[in-house]
């Protein structure tokens, strides 16, 4: 099945000063698949997702996002991208419903559109009578679940989605899992970070990073069988000792 | 001993390393004195004033003539009246009247003293009282000469810079500019170093180890103590060299205040420290509850004789008014301990309140 | 008297009961996990053993000491690893360690033969700023850090937290091997594949202690019989499963996806037939031993019930 490139990342470089960040990446994302990055914090995940949302200049190589170069068209990429980043994007003394409207209000959605759409999410996710809490009041769990909701809010092409599980219970992991499923369903293209290795299982394709490089890429199973191993843990340990 | 030296050798490196608090300590000091010197000093210069004389007799006249001679006057204009002075005030033609008053050179050799009235624009009340506080001075000068030369004195209204004989406004800003910087190295500093271990989790081992709450506390401040030490001299050697602000009294005296003070600032940024969780509300508090006190209610920009009577009652509290009195006192008018001492004990007696308050706060644990 | 022995522990901030009637008893050189997600209440836990919090109320014995009335003595016994990394970012590797051991009386020389194994690791990098260390590193030089002053107890509170997979694998190779020290070793994380590696483990939601034992006693625990389903497509298998009468859990692991069933009567023929029905056609199914998250799961579902 052929599918377009969402992404396309050829010979990505990002230094700060001496401190190479992100060391020659070559990689694509398809459309509508669930692209995994895993590695340990500061192998240059989080600096490769801010490239990629237009956050930061690559300091060489060719990047481009949702058909947009990152160079010259950032306000295009950014209309058609999510981000949901491990330190919360929600505003914790405004109310659910407060801080859907905003993020909705800021990407340009109609007021009769907002309407409409937070209905359907109230209806979806049962927040019925937590919809008029203050964000700061809810359980971790659900706050994950909505800063999500509020991400995709805007149906963009691509939501990059930085830690999202780290820290929450088994069973609300999983629902978050759910909620990924459906939006890639919808057509969305989802970029996710990990250090569940079960959740590596989950996606398409991963891409394992260490000390800014790419390491190995393929879908879950490619890498088993290419480091003949049983589960994606294996892979990781036979790619560190193999260095 | 090795552990409280071990202590101290840490905070040493992580305020060597840092280059935000290098600047703090070091570089903004200097730079506020110099700022505050030339801004200040420009002030009263060349500063028009006019002259009732009621009198017309040798003494008045010379007076007029010195007042015209300084480099911070220039006298404009002779009125004939306080109505005619009155309209030269609302064209702003002048800032200040002095009123020699009738048979004046008489008064002064029959009652050894005579009276003179100055009258001021007080719309700038901060202006007001440097124009007022230079005539004084000028009068007074006049009359200390007089004495000298055995003819009688005369007294003045306001004698409020006696000492200040050179006219140079470096002479006030000086002691309020240490008041301010002994406040912001301590205070703050000291505070945020110690919410900054509370960010990190760093606090939490430190709880946890051996150390005694009061190492922990000493070690935060002796660093600090030791640096401000270290500013306020260097304060003292740019007020001297730049801007020949001499110091007239006891120089271990004026040390040992100084000292007292940074005592008390320290333990002002403890008991912040002890309240506070994080390196910003450290920072908005020590600016809010303890920069701005300093600078604006100690006296050191706004008089306080010139303040709203709440804020005058508000002075009390705040230390830097009584640190102002005291080096003002020694450095300016060389007073000795017995001058001072009712501030000294007032500051004592806060510092020991403040520190044994926040050792009470300073918790041993989290909550 | 067990070295960790706590019994009906409370603990509340405002309404939020942080801990609610925990017990724990770990043997002198036991090695206890604390599993659970955040806001289960570990570092809370930790923080009542560790002296930093008192109780509301329940008894609590570490090392025999009372934490409340006994804390200074206490502390000269605990090696304690904070949560948020607490190293000093702008002190060099060995300026952290130096410091520490100076803070307990102590020096690197004096106990440097139990960080050996551990140092090593990072002493080509002394020189180097702390926080210009990989996440790897760090926790290294953290665990360096608790251990220099030869705690009798050791206190971790999530270790493993944002640390890539295989650090994370040689962080715990590493804690076996300070047990032959004589060290009792508690420790946090919110990885339940991490409990195995335990003697003992204590799983804690909601602030209360929701099973304990070693790993093997709760996963014996589970009575119910657990299908694990492999496919390629777990999204559409996820619906198809969770459609299926009777079906108490379905949730994918890694690569299976686990069903529980309320009753007893269901085969794996069954499920294979149900799924080739709904179109899943490569599905294999097998009947699988419970593991610790399974646990955890199960106990979640029963909870959301109540």
């Amino acid at each position: 099945m052929y599918r377009e490139n969402i992404i396309e990342v050829e010979n990505l470089v990002k230094k700060f000063g001496d401190f190479t960040a992100n060391d020659n990446l070559c990689f694509e994302v398809k459309k509508s698949e669930i692209f995994g990055f895993l590695g340990a914090n500061g192998a240059g995940k989080t600096t490769a997702i801010k490239i990629l949302c237009g956050l930061l200049f690559p300091t060489s190589g060719k990047v481009m996002v949702a058909g947009y170069d990152v160079y010259k068209k950032r306000h295009e990429i950014r209309k058609n991208i999510g981000y949901m980043s491990q330190g919360f994007s929600l505003y914790e003394d405004l109310t659910v419903k407060e801080n859907i409207e905003f993020y909705a209000g800021i990407y340009g959605l109609k007021r009769s559109e907002i309407k409409t759409r937070f209905e359907d999410l109230v209806q979806k996710l049962g927040i019925d009578e937590l919809k008029n809490k203050f964000v700061r009041d809810l359980p971790l769990g659900w706050k994950q679940k909505i800063a999500f909701s509020v991400a995709i809010f805007h149906k963009p092409q691509i939501v990059f989605l930085d830690e999202p599980t780290s820290g929450v219970d088994p069973i609300t992991r999983r629902q978050f899992w759910d909620l990924i499923y459906e939006a890639v369903e919808s057509g969305i293209t989802v970029f996710v970070t990990t250090h569940y290795l079960d959740e590596a299982e989950y996606c398409d394709r991963v891409c394992i990073m260490a000390e800014g490089r790419i390491d190995a890429i393929g879908t879950p199973d490619e890498l088993k069988a290419r480091f003949q191993s049983k589960n994606m843990d294996e892979v990781f340990v036979k790619i560190a000792r193999g260095k | 001993m090795k552990r409280f030296s071990g202590f101290l050798l840490k905070e040493f490196l992580h305020i060597i390393r840092d280059t935000r608090t290098m600047l703090i300590l070091f570089l903004i000091p200097i730079f506020q004195i110099l700022i505050f010197g030339y801004v200040i000093k420009n002030e009263v210069k060349d500063a028009k004033i006019g002259i009732i004389d009621m009198s017309h007799d040798n003494v008045t006249e010379e007076i007029t003539a010195r007042l015209d001679a300084a480099v911070d006057f220039n006298v404009v204009r002779e009125y004939r009246n306080y109505e005619e002075a009155e309209s030269g005030f609302r064209a702003n033609e002048i800032k200040a009247v002095v009123v020699f008053a009738d048979n004046f050179a008489n008064d002064l050799g029959k009652y050894r003293s005579a009276d003179v009235q100055i009258l001021l624009d007080a719309s700038d009340p901060n202006l007001a009282n440097l124009i007022n506080s230079y005539i004084s001075v000028i009068l007074n000068k006049y009359s200390h000469e007089k004495i000298q030369t055995g003819t009688p004195a005369l007294v003045s209204t306001e004698p409020r810079m006696w000492f200040n004989e050179n006219l140079h406004s470096a002479y006030m800003f000086v002691p309020g500019t240490m008041a301010l910087i002994l406040m912001l190295i301590t205070a703050l500093m000291s505070s945020i170093s110690i919410a900054r271990e509370k960010e990190n989790g760093t606090m939490e081992i430190l709880l946890v180890s051996p150390l005694k709450p009061i190492q922990i506390i000493l070690g935060k401040l002796t660093p600090y103590a030791v640096l401000s030490i270290v500013n306020v001299i260097s304060i003292l050697v740019i007020g001297n060299v730049v801007f020949g602000v001499p110091v007239n009294g006891s120089w271990v005296l004026l040390l040992l205040s100084s000292f007292l003070f940074i005592l008390l600032a320290l333990s002002l940024g403890l008991l912040v420290s002890t309240v506070v969780k994080t390196q910003q509300t450290a920072m908005f508090i020590s600016i809010l509850g303890l920069m701005l006190p300093t600078m604006l209610l100690s006296g050191f920009i706004f008089p306080i004789e010139n303040m709203p009577v709440i804020l005058q009652y508000l002075s009390y509290i705040v230390p830097a008014k009584y640190f102002l009195i005291i080096i003002k006192s020694i450095m300016l008018k060389g007073l000795g301990l017995d001058y001072i001492i009712n501030e000294v004990l007032i500051l004592i007696s806060i510092t020991v309140g403040l520190i044994a308050l926040s050792v009470l706060k300073f918790k041993t644990r989290l909550e | 008297m067990a070295e960790i022995e706590i019994n009906n522990l409370y603990k509340s901030y405002g309404d939020v009961k942080a801990l609610d009637n925990v017990c724990l008893s770990v043997e002198k050189n036991g090695f206890c996990g604390l599993i659970g997600p955040d806001g289960a209440g570990k570092t809370t836990l930790m923080r009542v053993i560790t002296s930093l919090l008192v109780p509301d109320s329940g008894e609590i014995s570490i090392g025999g000491l009372d934490p409340i009335k006994e804390y200074k003595k206490l502390r000269l016994k605990l090696g304690y690893m904070p949560g948020k990394f607490s190293l000093y970012q702008d002190l060099s590797v060995e300026e952290n360690l130096r410091f520490f051991a100076g803070v307990f009386g102590t020096s690197i020389k004096e106990n440097y033969h139990l960080i050996k194994n551990i140092y090593s690791h990072i002493e080509p990098f002394k020189n180097r700023r702390a926080g210009k260390l990989s996440g790897g590193m760090k926790q290294k030089l953290a665990l360096s850090c608790a251990l220099i002053h030869k705690p009798e107890i050791l206190i971790l509170d999530e270790p493993t937290t944002g640390v890539d997979a295989v650090s994370r694998r040689e962080f715990w190779e590493m804690l076996g091997e300070i047990r032959n020290y004589g060290i009792t070793i508690l420790v946090s994380t919110p990885y339940m594949e991490e409990a195995v590696l335990c003697d003992q483990v204590s799983l804690l939601f909601d602030g209360k202690v929701v099973e304990s034992g070693t790993p093997k006693q709760i996963v014996e625990r589970f009575s119910s019989t657990i299908f694990a389903v492999k496919t390629v497509n777990i999204p559409a298998s996820l619906k198809v499963l969770r459609n299926m009468e009777d079906a108490k859990s379905v949730n994918s692991f890694g690569q299976n996806i686990h069903v529980v069933f309320n009753d007893g009567n269901h085969s794996v023929e069954q499920i294979t037939n149900y799924l080739i029905k709904n179109n899943i056609t490569d599905a294999k199914v097998s009947i699988i031993n419970a593991g610790i998250e399974d646990c955890f799961i199960d106990y979640i579902i029963r909870q959301n019930k109540n």
